[in-house]
């Protein structure tokens, strides 16, 4: 399956792009081994610390209190950073964030720049808006090279080339690269990626990242990666421009102990991240001489002003929930059309549109809670799903037409029927009226209609049964006993 | 009913009771699921004990009525709720934790595998309740599910509103229950396996689905 964008403002609703997507079989098979793999690992790492549950609380702590005075840690990192030497940038949304990077990169002298995969670019279309301003970026992470050079969209929050397999890499480095002989082991895609990449990191002079955390207490930006392009993305480069969301801090060096712990035990199921970088301001003679750091706000504080959903900001973007996922797992990642997919993506896609988009993607769970789970900072996803669903149903309810919603109208008569006894017994004898007029077989219901269909197109359904048991115990009340 | 009443309790059941209100609550219908809170609290604020046969049911009340008292602003019915609810128990908690049991004198001589419902197993926590349980019946083959775990596709309007990821989710479920060679397969949530046995005869599988509460009513001189 090919698709144009992860714009939520164009992309299908999730029931229509998650049936297009599983008919790709490939897709689904890559999806899942993928995800097993990282599953595995990941409960196997975790499964080691006998003091992961109280961990998970600490992060949630962190999180929580960060949100709570987000204000005054982010002066406190601005204040922080700009001594050391960086310089602070405050971004409203996702255009003045382009339009900064933009600046300071034309700036910067250079018309490339190389790249750290980043979330938040890609939430932002940052590579887009570069290439349209004549400045070409260049992925270095080895899933995003993969993505980009595979004309393709991320599929997932840490493996974002989750959804293709290694034969699929070959073909798209052999024909991107122009190799005339390619292997297909991982060492060979690796060379030619390393060999492709080495000579970028060399000549471009401008360096773009996001990051995973910043810290208040000493201004310092944190990146934790697996394949060493990062690092050589903050070191080699004269200018270095970092953007990240204002969710993205932390109060104190300390809490990286904790954050360090949950992070890569629950992205990759490492027990350490093989490159963690942090890195503070600028150093005469050593990495970057310019530094700038972009502090993007693109709706995050409305979020923040919502008691029940404020908890999505605390998501450090580890991916645990897309790997746990039933429906992800089935669907892989582009069916949301975003670049966030699976159950943070389900909750943080809607907010970041602020609900004026992607309404489908609340009801893209049957609530089964595995996201809570494995979340490392205990986000109570279901809870915040549920409570973005009333927010949906507020929308289509109200005015005129939502008087006539024809799912509203039915939830109301049920609750009106559920609220009265007489109502309730009057409607089970109407059920079974009703149900007689449909098509059955020995019991069994094979087809309904309108939107109830979408149950017996692979299931069937049986009829009440002749008595029901609010009718045996009345009898046998009346019986004695 | 049956085991309840075997092991000496007595049962009432009031019959003004109709919903939780769950599939409004979760499918964003949060104003139509409150006034069935205060029904559930008048119908049983006086009980001892209440038993319910649904897991998911039971995470409703315990998940989201204190919030939902909360939100109203009634302070009887908030107080009403926070004295109701450790009171309500899903009818394997209930036999496990409140009574401590694990054999029920229960007789069922077939071949079961045991779906663990999402939201008894990661709401409720019953955690491996309903299995000991399982394995105390006399007769039973109790067969392990492979993806024990793993969700049904259920999720209430979620089967309707996303049919096609339900579907395959379905597909993966009792794929695994055929897999077991079980002629039944059991939960403590009747909706999953209104699910689960939709499927299951649709593909004229031959295999049945039960609550658990219907095994463990199993005796020796009723065989089912």
């Amino acid at each position: 399956m090919s698709i144009a964008s992860l714009d939520p403002k164009t992309a299908p609703a999730f029931p229509i792009a998650a049936r297009a997507a599983m008919k790709d079989v490939q897709l689904r098979k890559n999806v899942q081994h993928a995800t097993d793999v990282i599953q595995t690992k990941r409960a196997r790492v975790v499964s080691e610390m006998p003091d992961w549950q109280q961990l998970r609380e600490a992060g949630k702590q962190i999180r929580q209190h960060t949100m709570q005075y987000l204000d005054f840690y982010l002066q406190e990192f601005e204040t922080n950073c700009t001594r050391a030497g960086g310089v602070v940038h405050w971004a409203e949304d996702a255009n003045e964030a382009r339009e900064i990077v933009i600046r300071l990169a034309k700036a910067s002298g250079s018309n490339e720049v190389i790249k750290i995969k980043s979330m938040t670019t890609e939430e932002i279309s940052l590579n887009t808006a570069l290439e349209e301003q004549g400045i070409h970026p260049f992925e270095t992470d080895l899933a995003e090279l993969i993505i980009q050079l595979g004309h393709d969209l991320p599929s997932h929050i840490v493996v974002p080339a989750l959804h293709k397999n290694r034969w699929q890499i070959r073909e798209i480095f052999q024909r991107e690269m122009h190799l005339a002989d390619l292997g297909d082991r991982p060492e060979d895609l690796a060379d030619a990626a390393r060999i492709f990449l080495r000579e970028k990191f060399l000549r471009v002079k401008t360096g773009v990242s996001g990051a995973n955390f910043l810290i208040a207490e000493t201004g310092g930006v944190c990146i934790v990666e697996s394949e060493g392009n990062g690092r050589m993305c903050l070191t080699l480069p004269e200018t270095l421009i970092t953007i990240a969301g204002i969710d993205k801090v932390l109060p104190r060096y300390q809490d990286l102990e904790v954050m360090l712990q949950l992070l890569p035990r629950s992205a990759t199921g490492e027990r350490m991240n093989p490159y963690n970088s942090i890195w503070t301001g600028i150093h005469p003679g050593d990495g970057p001489k310019t530094f700038h750091v972009i502090l993007m706000d693109n709706a995050r504080t409305e979020i923040l002003a919502d008691n029940e959903s404020r908890q999505t900001l605390h998501c450090i973007r580890c991916a645990a929930c897309q790997n746990a996922c039933p429906v992800y797992k089935q669907t892989g990642g582009h069916a949301y059309g975003s670049v966030y997919a699976g159950p943070i993506g389900a909750i943080l896609t809607p907010q970041l549109q602020e609900m004026h988009h992607a309404q489908s993607l609340p009801y893209a769970s049957s609530l089964c809670g595995a996201c809570y789970e494995v979340c490392p900072v205990k986000i109570n996803i279901p809870e915040v799903l549920i409570h973005l669903r009333n927010k949906v149903v507020e929308q289509n309810t109200a005015g005129i037409s939502g008087a006539f919603d024809l799912e509203a109208l039915a939830m109301k008569t049920m609750a009106a029927i559920f609220q009265d006894e007489r109502r309730f017994r009057a409607a089970q004898r109407f059920g079974r009226a009703a149900e007689a007029l449909l098509p059955s077989k020995n019991g069994w219901i094979s087809w309904l209609p309108g939107m109830l269909g979408g149950w017996t197109q692979a299931r069937d359904l049986q009829k009440m049964p002749k008595q029901t048991f609010r009718d045996w115990w009345g009898k046998r009340e009346k019986d004695g006993r | 009913m049956r085991v309840l009443e075997r092991l000496g309790h007595t049962v009432e059941f009031p019959p003004g009771q109709t919903c939780c209100g769950q599939m409004h609550y979760n499918t964003g219908y949060q104003a139509e699921a409150t006034p069935l809170l205060q029904r559930f609290v008048d119908q049983f604020q006086h009980a001892e004990v209440v038993v319910i046969p649904s897991s998911s049911c039971v995470a409703m009340m315990r998940d989201h009525y204190p919030k939902m008292a909360t939100q109203i602003d009634d302070p009887g019915l908030e107080s009403a709720v926070e004295h109701l609810l450790p009171k309500v128990f899903e009818f394997s908690e209930f036999l496990t934790r409140r009574l401590g049991l694990e054999d029920v004198g229960a007789y069922y001589p077939h071949r079961v595998t045991y779906h663990a419902s999402c939201h008894g197993l990661r709401n409720l926590g019953v955690g491996d309740g309903p299995l000991r349980l399982l394995r105390k019946v006399r007769g039973i083959e109790l067969v392990e599910l492979p993806g024990l775990e793993q969700c049904c596709g259920f999720g209430g309007t979620f089967a309707i509103k996303n049919a096609d990821v339900s579907t395959a989710m379905l597909a993966e479920k009792t794929a695994a229950i055929l897999s077991t060679g079980a002629k039944i397969c059991t939960a403590s949530d009747n909706s999953c396996l209104m699910h689960i046995n939709g499927a299951l005869h649709r593909q004229q599988t031959g295999v049945k689905t039960l609550h658990l509460a219907e095994i463990l009513a199993g005796e020796r001189e009723v065989t089912r």
